[in-house]
């Protein structure tokens, strides 16, 4: 049997020099490794989501089975396909812009609910597709577009968030850091529940954070994922420019966590659903007439 | 106490009223007075009136029972069941002079109808240690036997609609059954007793005849009965049920159901919809079949929520960007809510569109008989032409590698689910070529919009071989009224009393020129009959070249009564 081709002879159309090019290449690298090995996901079991945004071309990029939904709907989608087939592998890409804010609520709600995906947030912290306008989490005074004396908005911590709405696994990457983002998106996708990884993606065009971040991020080491508020305490350790009034303003430098910041086990939704376990599908058409009739018959 | 039998006014046997507050069980002593008249032979209609309250307010039940079949209730009622004194107040114009009214006994002196039975209700209640709710019972058997009816059959309805407290609830009735003596005889019809649901149930039925593997909902009225109803036989029949946080997550998610190949139904209200239109546009464009069933109430906004109207027929066609084919539904009665959800579903997967099916208050709430032969088989319809490839989802082993949205001459592209081994499935919300990758090419662009748009002329010719519009045919063809959705019970009640044609398109997209016109054949005077303020269906039949001249809306909220109708049509084809 011949290795599957990843790729497609789609044009890449994102920027030169574009955080989302080493985000796609340790994606495909992860896929290619999740085929390998004794218990192997096959390519056919792969279902890839992705939203509206720089972020949504990847699944253009990838020779795999894919939903490009709508702006802010990822999750949702990515729910249906999962409980539909829960036999899928099902990984949802969103940016800043579709997953915190167009898309929030769903977010939430996948969290709450830990639904067996993972979601990969291209959080390049702008609005690019649309030209550069601030994002859920611009830094307070983001000079965008459509706020050009500064973001009259501090940004939301979405780890934080998600840890306070149920998430069972969060982590955060960095775009520059391909090795790492290896090991979280593979330990994520392992994960049985709601895992969100939060990429710091560097968009060179409207934000160019590269040489702000490669300055502040360290990988966590002597953490504990398992608990909450070691969690809490590394999440909260950075708040995205809360109160830096911008990137790179602050006096002192700001430490950015990354790695696995939280991780728990619990039942997934598709296992609560159906409490006794192994949803019943079995109802044939017949069943389902006989049925129909009693129902019928007991209605007079 | 005279004995008499009730007088004779066309096929009308018996109307009654049941009403109280909200909260003390009107609606259950509805459905329990409807299935005692049902089960003596007679077609049944029962009529729900609330308000959008839990607890107070004023909530009534019309229950109508007729020889024939009818789907309509009449402003005049024979018999008033006063669970409280505000009942006889605000319905007392609607009693006949020879009714009568079922009160409390202590309202008896304050109620100056001749014709009113106090019922000592607290007594019976004190003494059996009843609960206040089971008031409703106590006067239900006091209705029983007024009319003559075997406890018996009492009994039995009762055990079968009240699993809770059983046996005092039929100790309770059986009290209030022995206080009064037979005021009307209701003799039995020698007929084939049917089964008695609501048209809500009737759709519900329909979509899982229909195949339906998943039921995704928010709650709002007044489609929530359909998520209530398929969440309690859901483990029968093999059904997801999911209430989701909002109506966008809730059409999304099925979309995702129909991307992994399961069908997926969705239910919910004008402001439900509102929220959905982006992903009925994405349905359209990314060919994933989802059926929504759409119950109209008034608005604008939040509007009357547990009332009716036909104000979303022109929303539901046009809603959602960019154009793409959909099909679209007004069932008017229960089997044609059951038979027309089950097709809409099936149409949804065979063509890879949109299916709405657009209900109201009234056609969901009611309860109607429901005569399953009648329906007709949803399954018998051949839809696709044999070359076209009648399984869709076939073909797709031969020749790889698979493409989503292959063109065809019927524009239906065949369809595969994940995991397809050595297949790769892309569906995809941007313009996408046959692979279902992003483009924005202008040739590729039109080609794929063509494709897409396609499908709808061979639905509409698919859907010649079915009866999209009904007729009555009365002694005067050249008068016809032009009715949709829930009006078609109180128009060909009307129809037939007055001699007039009546004229129901089921279908509404694609709109069924053919039969419409066949339908209209030799009409000189067509009369638009809607529950909305601008004549919807009449706008609607203009684009197709048809026109009506005469217009009766109703814009209360509230349906059309025999009577309330029958005059206006007799004053717009005097």
């Amino acid at each position: 049997m011949t290795a599957h081709n990843f790729e497609t002879s789609v044009l890449n159309t994102w920027c030169p020099g574009c955080g989302n090019f080493p985000l796609l290449n340790t994606v495909k690298t992860v896929l290619q490794e999740l085929g390998e090995g004794e218990s192997p996901t096959r390519p056919e079991n792969l279902v890839l989501v992705a939203g509206i945004g720089c972020h949504g071309k990847i699944v253009d990029y990838l020779n795999l089975n894919s939903f490009y939904s709508i702006h802010g709907r990822v999750l949702p989608v990515a729910t249906g396909i999962k409980l539909a087939n829960p036999d899928l592998e099902v990984i949802g890409f969103a940016g800043d812009g579709d997953a915190y804010g167009e898309g929030l609520e769903h977010l939430i709600y996948a969290a709450k609910r830990n639904i067996d995906i993972t979601v990969i947030i291209h959080n390049n912290r702008v609005y690019s597709l649309t030209t550069g306008q601030f994002s859920p989490t611009s830094p307070l005074g983001f000079p965008g577009r459509s706020t050009p004396a500064g973001s009259p908005e501090p940004p939301l911590n979405p780890l934080e968030l998600l840890l306070a709405g149920g998430a069972t696994f969060l982590a955060r990457g960095f775009s520059s850091e391909p090795e790492q983002m290896k090991q979280i998106f593979r330990e994520a996708i392992d994960h049985r529940g709601f895992a969100l990884v939060d990429i710091l993606q560097v968009c060179v065009t409207f934000n160019n954070l590269h040489k702000y971040y490669a300055e502040r991020v360290y990988t966590v080491t002597d953490h504990d994922p398992a608990d909450y508020l070691q969690a809490l305490n590394k999440i909260k350790e950075w708040d995205y420019g809360a109160g830096t009034g911008g990137a790179g303003s602050g006096e002192e430098k700001e430490r950015i966590p990354l790695g696995i910041l939280y991780k728990r086990e619990a039942p997934t939704f598709d296992r609560r659903l159906s409490p006794g376990g192994g949803r019943s599908r079995a109802a044939t058409q017949e069943h389902r007439e006989a049925l129909i009739e009693k129902i019928l018959a007991n209605s007079k | 106490m005279m004995k008499e039998t009730p007088t004779k006014g066309g096929p009308d046997t018996l109307s009654v009223l049941v009403g109280g507050k909200a909260g003390a069980g009107v609606d259950r002593s509805g459905t329990i007075l409807g299935k005692l008249l049902n089960r003596l032979g007679y077609r049944t209609f029962i009529h729900r009136d609330y308000p959008s309250i839990i607890r107070g307010g004023h909530t009534f039940s019309i229950i109508r029972a007729a020889k024939d079949r009818i789907a309509a209730h009449r402003e005049e009622v024979d018999v008033i069941l006063a669970l409280d004194r505000e009942t006889f107040t605000l319905h007392q114009h609607r009693l006949k002079e020879e009714g009568i009214c079922l009160c409390d006994a202590r309202e008896k002196t304050v109620l100056p109808h001749p014709r009113a039975f106090g019922i000592p209700l607290a007594e019976i209640l004190r003494e059996e240690k009843a609960p206040a709710v089971m008031t409703n019972t106590c006067m239900i058997g006091a209705f029983a036997k007024t009319i003559g009816i075997d406890f018996t059959l009492l009994e039995t309805i009762l055990r079968q609609e009240l699993r809770k407290e059983t046996e005092l609830n039929v100790k309770v009735a059986k009290r209030g059954y022995e206080t009064v003596k037979e005021v009307l005889t209701i003799e039995p019809l020698r007929q084939e007793i049917l089964p008695l649901i609501t048209g809500n149930q009737a759709i519900a039925l329909g979509l899982v005849k229909g195949g339906l593997d998943a039921y995704v909902s928010y709650p709002m009225t007044p489609t929530t009965p359909i998520l209530h109803y398929l969440a309690g036989v859901s483990g029968d029949f093999g059904l997801d049920i999911l209430h989701l946080e909002n109506e966008i997550s809730v059409i999304l998610t099925a979309l995702g159901y129909a991307y992994a190949g399961k069908r997926a139904a969705v239910g919910t209200s004008g402001g439900g919809f509102c929220l959905m239109t982006e992903g009925l546009s994405l349905a359209g464009m990314a060919e994933l079949p989802i059926l929504i069933v759409m119950g109209q109430r008034p608005g604008p906004s939040t509007g009357l929520p547990t009332y009716s109207a036909q104000t979303e027929l022109l929303f539901a066609l046009h809603a959602g960007q960019g154009e793409f084919p959909r099909f679209l539904a007004a069932p008017g009665d229960a089997e044609e809510a059951y038979y027309w959800s089950a097709l809409g579903l099936r149409i949804s997967w065979e063509f890879q569109i949109p299916a709405i099916i657009l209900s109201d208050k009234d056609l969901g709430e009611s309860f109607y008989n429901f005569d399953r032969g009648l329906a007709g088989d949803p399954e018998a319809l051949n839809l696709l032409p044999e070359k076209e490839g009648r399984n869709s989802s076939a073909n797709t082993g031969q020749d790889l590698p698979y493409r989503r949205y292959t063109l065809t001459g019927a524009g239906i592209s065949p369809l595969a689910f994940p995991p397809l081994a050595g297949g790769i499935i892309k569906v995809n919300s941007y313009e996408h070529d046959e692979a279902g990758i992003t483009t924005e090419d202008p040739r590729q662009t039109m080609v794929m919009q063509e494709k897409r748009l396609r499908k709808a002329e061979y639905l509409a010719r698919a859907l010649e071989a079915v009866k999209t519009v009904n007729t009555y045919e009365g002694e005067n063809q050249e008068m016809a009224l032009l009715c949709w959705g829930s009006n078609k019970g109180p128009c060909f009640e009307v129809g037939r009393r007055l001699g007039l044609k009546v004229i129901q398109p089921v279908v509404l997209n694609p709109f069924p020129t053919r039969q419409f016109q066949q339908a209209l054949t030799g009409v000189k005077k067509l009369i638009t009959v809607e529950n909305n303020a601008t004549a919807q269906l009449g706008r609607l039949i203009r684009n197709y070249g048809f026109q009506a001249c005469g217009q009766i809306l109703k814009t209360d909220g509230r349906p059309f009564s025999l009577e309330e109708l029958e005059e206006k049509v007799k004053g717009a084809i005097a």
